[in-house]
C-alpha cells in the first residue's frame, strides 16, 4: 500500500513546514531527509519567508505632501462630523419638542373630553 | 500609543492626528506593497485614515492599533483594486527610497540578503494582486488567515490556497528548478543540520 514517496507528494507541504504551520508524517519526512531536491526547496522557502519577515521592518518613504493631505482630509471629515452632530442634536430637540407638544395636546383634549362627559 | 488611541477614541482629534503622524509611513508601505503603485497607495492611505477616523469608536482595543489599521488598509486596497479592475503590476520600477532599519553584521550575508530582498520585491510586484495581497498580509505583516479572509472578502480556505500558490510562484521565480544533483548540494547541506 505504501510505495515510495515522490517529491510531488511532499511539495505542497514544504512551505508550511518552513513556516512551522505543517508537520510531515514519518514517511514523507524520511523522503525529505534523503531527497536533495526537496531539501533545496525547503531551504528556499525558509529563505523567502525570512526575507519577507525582514521586509516588515522596511518602511517606504512616502512622497512629501501625503501627511498634509491626510491631515487636511481628516480635519474636513471632523468638521463634517461635528456639523452632523450639531444638526442631529437639533433634530432630536425639535422632534422631542413636537412629541411633547403632541402629548400635551392629547392630554388636554382628554381632560376637556372627560369634563364635558361629566357635565353632560 | 495606547494613550493616544484612548484619547482619540474619546473624540480628541489632536490625538488622532498624532496617531496618523506615527503610522502613516507604515500604512503607506503596506498600501504600496498591496497595490504596487504610488498613486494607488496614496489613495488607499487617504481612505484608510478616513475609515479609521469614522470607525475608531468601534475599535475594541483587543488587537494592536497597528494590526487594526493593517486590516483597514487591506480592505481599502482590495476595494480600490477591485474598482480599478485592472492590474497595475506592469510597472516594475521600484525607485521608492527604502529605510532598512535592520542591522546585518556580516557584510557578505548583508549583500546576499539585500539582493534576495530586491529580487523578492520584484517577484511580489509581479504576482497577480489577489495572490500578492494574501502573501504580503500573511508573510510580511503576520495577519492571521481569518483576518485576511475577512478583509479581502474571501473564505479562509481560499486565503490559504492563494497563499500556497503565491509562495510557490515566488519560489519558482526566485529559485527556478535546477538539476538537484548538479547544484543544489549547498542548499541541501544547509538544511541537513536542521530538523525537517
Amino acid at each position: 500500500m505504501c510505495g515510495p514517496v515522490r517529491c510531488e507528494q511532499v511539495a505542497d507541504d514544504l512551505a508550511g513546514v518552513a513556516d512551522g504551520s505543517a508537520l510531515l508524517d514519518p514517511r514523507r519526512r524520511r523522503h525529505v531527509e534523503q531527497c536533495l531536491r526537496c531539501q533545496a526547496d525547503l531551504v528556499h522557502y525558509r529563505r523567502i519567508l525570512r526575507a519577507m519577515r525582514v521586509m516588515r521592518t522596511e518602511i517606504l518613504e512616502p512622497a512629501p505632501g501625503l501627511l498634509a493631505e491626510v491631515l487636511a482630509n481628516l480635519e474636513e471629515a471632523g468638521e463634517r462630523q461635528a456639523i452632523r452632530l450639531i444638526l442631529s442634536g437639533r433634530r432630536v430637540a425639535y422632534l422631542s419638542g413636537i412629541a411633547a407638544a403632541t402629548a400635551a395636546g392629547a392630554a388636554g383634549a382628554l381632560v376637556v373630553a372627560t369634563r364635558h362627559r361629566r357635565a353632560s | 500609543m495606547l494613550r493616544l488611541v484612548d484619547r482619540a477614541r474619546s473624540g480628541d482629534q489632536a490625538a488622532f492626528e498624532a496617531l496618523v503622524r506615527a503610522t502613516y509611513a507604515d500604512t503607506y508601505t503596506l498600501a504600496y506593497r498591496l497595490t504596487g503603485d504610488e498613486e494607488d497607495a496614496r489613495d488607499v492611505v487617504q481612505e484608510t485614515y478616513l475609515r479609521a477616523f469614522r470607525g475608531l469608536k468601534r475599535f475594541r482595543g483587543d488587537a494592536q492599533f497597528s494590526t487594526w489599521l493593517y486590516r483597514i488598509t487591506a480592505n481599502c486596497a482590495s476595494t480600490h483594486l477591485g474598482r480599478r479592475a485592472r492590474h497595475r503590476h506592469d510597472e516594475l520600477v521600484d525607485d521608492a527610497p527604502l529605510a532598512d532599519e535592520r542591522r546585518e553584521i556580516d557584510p557578505e550575508d548583508r549583500a546576499e540578503n539585500v539582493a534576495l530582498r530586491d529580487r523578492l520585491r520584484l517577484a511580489i510586484d509581479e504576482l497577480p494582486p489577489r495572490l500578492r495581497a494574501v502573501v504580503v498580509l500573511r508573510d510580511i505583516y503576520d495577519l492571521p488567515h481569518g483576518a485576511i479572509a475577512q478583509e479581502l472578502g474571501i473564505s479562509e480556505t481560499a486565503a490559504k490556497v492563494r497563499l500556497h500558490r503565491a509562495r510557490r510562484r515566488l519560489r519558482e521565480e526566485l529559485y527556478p528548478s535546477r538539476d538537484p544533483d548538479a547544484d543544489d548540494g549547498a542548499d541541501a547541506e544547509d538544511v541537513r543540520s536542521r530538523a525537517v
